[in-house]
């Protein structure tokens, strides 16, 4: 563990540490365009160049590794003089195209010059280098050639971290450019990656491109949930809306990428067809109501049926989609209020689902494990029991909580097992299964609540509330709560006082916390 | 000189074909090494001629092969660079084509010397006839028994192979040269790992030019000591020296090393043609500082030149005489290396560009006053901050010449175009002098 000194600071830091890495821990950034943490080093761009103590030339900060005693100067008069020498040759055949560019707000060109520069330009523009530009490469990503600084993340990235090489360098001098390798396409499941590398504009989104400035949109921490990875994101939003998931580094989870697909998923969580308010099954159709119309129904049906056949004929089956915390209220609602047996969870995927062996995993759920901790996938009823004692007529009323009944069991079968059962559905979309329910309670996604999920490998993550659930919905949580206070429990107020009640009570949550899990996750026990 | 060495074919016909060296004392040399001296000892005598390397650079050549890891499970390569790229220098060519044996036992010696067991020659694309003399000429060496399996029965076990370039300066950059041996692109690798440690494939490799490989035979055959005798000890022994420009007499010269800039410019070029004036030459190929009329009488060896601030470098030899435009004539050199550039780092890619923009705009009486502090501006900053030294070459000789011909730089601004241009006559690319 080498001791050096940056900018007259100490510092101690693990052996193999860059001084890009070691000045980060003092809160000092180096400037830099090639080195990322997730890719090789190249050393191409000279941007980190710095004074290194009885160096007689600068170096390159990401490529010289600590060593005791080193003292470093990442701001002398002489790197400073250099790195802004370097942003000037870097800027002079860069197009003026920031005001189309969707990099502008988090371009590193941009930030740097704003650092080292604010110059005037010295070099002709009618001398540019032109170049390509809108290059369509592949289904997510757009190369503009002129705009590329030549860093070469993106032909490292698909070289290294996907092995798939469809991105290399052509010709030479200042005509090099970045292109794909004759006959391919940038189509691998992760090639939305190289636009969060590009530090520039030269590889832009296609679904994001020219929708938002970036400066106008906010920043929330989250998890995604398109499957058991639970890759950690970012999520950009504004006034409710999501524009974009940005993977959020991990080195446990997924390191600094995610797959394309969990990157739109952000759209399957704002559809069109979203539950707006409580609906109760009329003669016709569902008749909106509020709240306490809802809740008091779903009360009403319970207390009848609970009475004319027993606690036994109450069921519960919870989705793998809910959040530990739901999942927990749920059968806490069940099992200790109502006094039902049967709780279920179900976690369920298309059998041919694409799975890799990097980020994407063949199960599509991001609790499985959640819902495995808590006792509800081995051990008590299955969805199979539930659903063949509702066909016998043992069970008469069905709480499903984000639970996708159809998929998992066909139309067929529901129709025979679901026919004299009230079903009452908390859900967010209108799906298969809000067709049989004859109360929806609508809740809220991933990014409308607050709570924990529990990915693959057993590591709990938290999601925070980013913006309410529209409408008239509520959060998961909140609804469970609610309706447990309803039939006479106690209505717990606060996810945290959920979580805190979750984990004293199920071992394998044993001694987590909120701040425990922070924004990186812990294990569980 | 009396008895040529690194030339001997222009006193011996046919000296390129294998019998006809053998028969005027080739590969006797490459038998003593092999029968009767260990590798260390013939990397000793290479260290005590003080052998220093041909290419450009002036490493001492027995200093480099001592870096080579002692106990290194890997193999050791030996490459030869004849991608001879420097403007000015044509010396490799002739040693390739026309004494082709003494670079192929200049190779083996040093092969056996680094324990090496395989060889590449890279050979610039362009010289199609110099791959077709190797490659013909290995062969033969092959089916006496030369080189392949068991060379004079000693065990040792060498194959050479030829692998040609496809157009870039950047690959006679050692560790450039390695990349494009390994098929990829030839940008330099990052210094270090040096290619002693970490070369081709991952493994310790020497990199030597062809003139500095034609040397070792001799050394081994005469001993250091006679080396050493030849020229100033401390970088001696027989020297090509590649003169073209605005001589009587272009072409190579080999004279021992140190011979005056001024001696062999006029006692063997044959002096300035057309009975012009001497106005300055570039003595180390385009990579380096230029030198005026004043400072010819230097020696031409390593030390010397640096005591004037000048290198040696290739001794690709341009003299420009009185009527040559020195704007054109930087922006010719620029022109070089924007062009060569490997585009790798931002400093020489964008920098190298930036150059030569600047000079077509000033050589076509558009440049402005600020364009040379700017030149200058560019060119510090280019050096010392790169992968490689492209960058450097392209630097030093533009601050040379606009420190030595500032006036004439200036002239061109304020004149509005080139003085050496007939008022009128259109701005044609490729002639340096008044028609």
């Amino acid at each position: 563990m080498p001791t050096i000194e940056i900018d007259g600071k100490k510092v101690t830091v693990p052996d193999g540490f860059n001084v890009i890495q070691a000045a980060e821990q003092l809160g000092i950034e180096v400037p830099h365009y090639c080195y990322h943490p997730g890719l090789s080093i190249s050393g191409n761009c000279r941007m980190c160049l710095v004074e290194i103590e009885k160096m007689p030339k600068l170096q390159i900060a990401c490529n010289t590794k600590v060593t005791e005693g080193m003292v470093v100067k990442t701001a002398s008069p002489k790197a400073k003089v250099a790195q802004s020498a370097v942003l000037e040759f870097i800027l002079i055949n860069h197009p003026i195209d920031c005001p189309i560019c969707d990099q502008a707000g988090e371009c590193k060109l941009q930030d740097y010059y704003m650092d080292y520069g604010k110059y005037q330009s010295r070099f002709p523009i009618e001398a540019k280098v032109e170049k390509r530009k809108v290059v369509d490469i592949g289904p997510h990503v757009v190369l503009d050639q002129e705009r590329c600084i030549l860093c070469a993340r993106c032909t490292r990235f698909t070289d290294e971290v996907t092995k798939t090489g469809e991105l290399g360098l052509f010709a030479r001098s200042d005509h090099t450019y970045v292109d794909l390798f004759p006959g391919k396409k940038l189509d691998n499941p992760y090639s939305a990656n190289v636009v969060d590398v590009c530090p520039v504009g030269a590889l832009t989104l296609k679904d994001f491109r020219f929708k938002a400035r970036v400066w106008y949109l906010e920043k929330a921490e989250s998890v995604c949930t398109k499957c058991s990875n639970g890759c950690n994101i970012d999520i950009y939003h504004r006034r409710g809306q999501m524009f974009r998931f940005r993977p959020r580094s991990n080195v446990d989870v997924n390191q600094y990428w995610m797959c394309d697909e969990g990157r739109l998923w952000y759209k399957e969580l704002q559809k069109e067809s979203r539950i707006m308010r409580p609906l109760v099954r009329g003669e016709e159709a569902f008749t909106p109501v509020s709240w306490e119309q809802a809740i008091g129904t779903v009360v009403e049906k319970l207390n009848h049926v609970k009475a004319q056949h027993g606690a036994g004929a109450i069921a519960g089956i919870v989705g793998a989609k809910a959040t530990n915390e739901e999942a927990y209220l749920f059968a806490r609602l069940l099992k200790e209020q109502i006094g039902a047996d049967k709780v279920a969870g179900l976690s369920w995927s298309p059998a041919d689902a694409f799975h890799d062996d990097f980020l994407i995993k063949a199960d599509k759920n991001p609790n499985t494990r959640g819902l495995q901790a808590l006792g509800l996938l081995n051990g008590g009823a299955s969805v199979a029991d539930i659903l063949a004692a509702a066909e016998q007529g043992t069970v008469k009323a069905l709480l499903v909580f984000g639970a996708d009944l159809v998929s998992a069991c066909g139309q067929e079968k529901l129709d025979k097992a679901l026919g004299e059962v009230s079903v009452i559905a908390f859900d967010t979309d209108y799906s298969g299964i809000t067709e049989y329910a004859d109360v929806i309670l609508p809740v809220g996604t991933a990014p409308e609540t607050d709570g924990t999920f529990t990915n693959h490998a057993g590591r709990v993550q938290r999601v925070r509330q980013v913006f309410p659930p529209p409408a008239e919905a509520k959060t998961g949580w909140e609804a469970l709560s609610s309706l447990h206070g309803k039939l006479g429990g106690t209505e717990l107020m606060s996810i945290t006082e959920v979580f805190s009640e979750l984990a004293g009570k199920v071992p394998a949550f044993a001694g987590l916390t909120y701040g425990k899990i922070g924004s990186q996750g812990a294990m569980l026990a | 000189m009396a008895d040529k060495v690194l030339l001997r074919h222009l006193d011996i016909p046919n000296f390129h074909q294998l019998d006809v060296y053998v028969a005027n004392g080739g590969y006797d040399a490459a038998r003593k090494a092999l029968t009767t001296m260990k590798p260390e000892e013939v990397t000793d005598q290479v260290k005590a001629s003080n052998l220093r390397g041909r290419g450009g650079a002036g490493f001492g050549t027995g200093m480099k092969w001592g870096f080579l890891p002692k106990d290194s499970s890997k193999p050791v390569y030996l490459c030869c660079n004849a991608d001879e790229s420097e403007p000015g220098t044509f010396k490799d060519r002739a040693i390739i084509e026309w004494n082709t044996h003494i670079l192929l036992e200049g190779l083996l010696i040093s092969s056996y010397a680094i324990k090496s067991y395989t060889c590449y020659i890279y050979i610039r694309g362009e010289f199609v006839f110099g791959t077709k003399r190797l490659e013909e000429e290995i062969a033969a060496a092959y089916a006496k028994g030369y080189l392949g399996k068991n060379i004079f029965g000693t065990g040792f076990d060498l194959d050479m192979y030829v692998h040609r370039g496809a157009g870039a300066y950047i690959c006679g950059e050692e560790t450039g040269l390695i990349e494009s041996l390994e098929g990829k692109r030839a940008y330099p690798r990052i210094k270090p790992p040096f290619p002693a440690t970490y070369g081709l494939f991952g493994c310790p490799t020497i990199v030597n030019n062809v003139e500095t490989l034609a040397c070792v035979p001799s050394i081994i055959q005469n001993g250091p000591a006679w080396f050493k005798a030849i020229g100033p000890e401390s970088g001696p022994g027989p020297k090509i020296y590649c003169v073209s420009g605005h001589v009587e007499k272009p072409g190579l010269y080999e004279l021992p090393m140190g011979v005056t800039l001024r001696a062999l410019l006029y006692d063997h070029a044959g002096g300035i043609r057309g009975g012009k004036k001497l106005k300055a030459v570039m003595p180390g190929g385009s990579s380096f500082p230029i030198l005026t009329v004043d400072e010819i009488d230097v020696a031409m060896d390593f030390d010397s030149m640096r005591k004037i601030n000048a290198f040696l470098g290739s001794a690709g030899i341009i003299v420009m005489d009185e009527d040559t435009c020195m704007v054109k004539a930087l922006e010719i050199i620029d022109r070089f290396y924007h062009h060569e550039s490997c585009g790798q780092c931002s400093p020489c890619r964008e920098g190298t560009g930036w150059l030569h923009k600047l000079l077509v705009r000033l050589e076509e009486g558009n440049g402005r006053s600020e364009d040379i502090e700017l030149m200058n501006w560019i060119s510090t900053n280019m050096m010392g901050n790169t992968v490689c030294v492209l960058a450097d070459a392209a630097a030093m000789p533009t601050q040379s010449f606009l420190e030595k011909f500032k006036d004439e730089f200036i002239e061109h601004v304020t004149l509005g175009r080139c003085p050496f241009q007939k008022e009128g006559a259109p701005t044609h690319r490729h002639t340096a002098h008044a028609a």
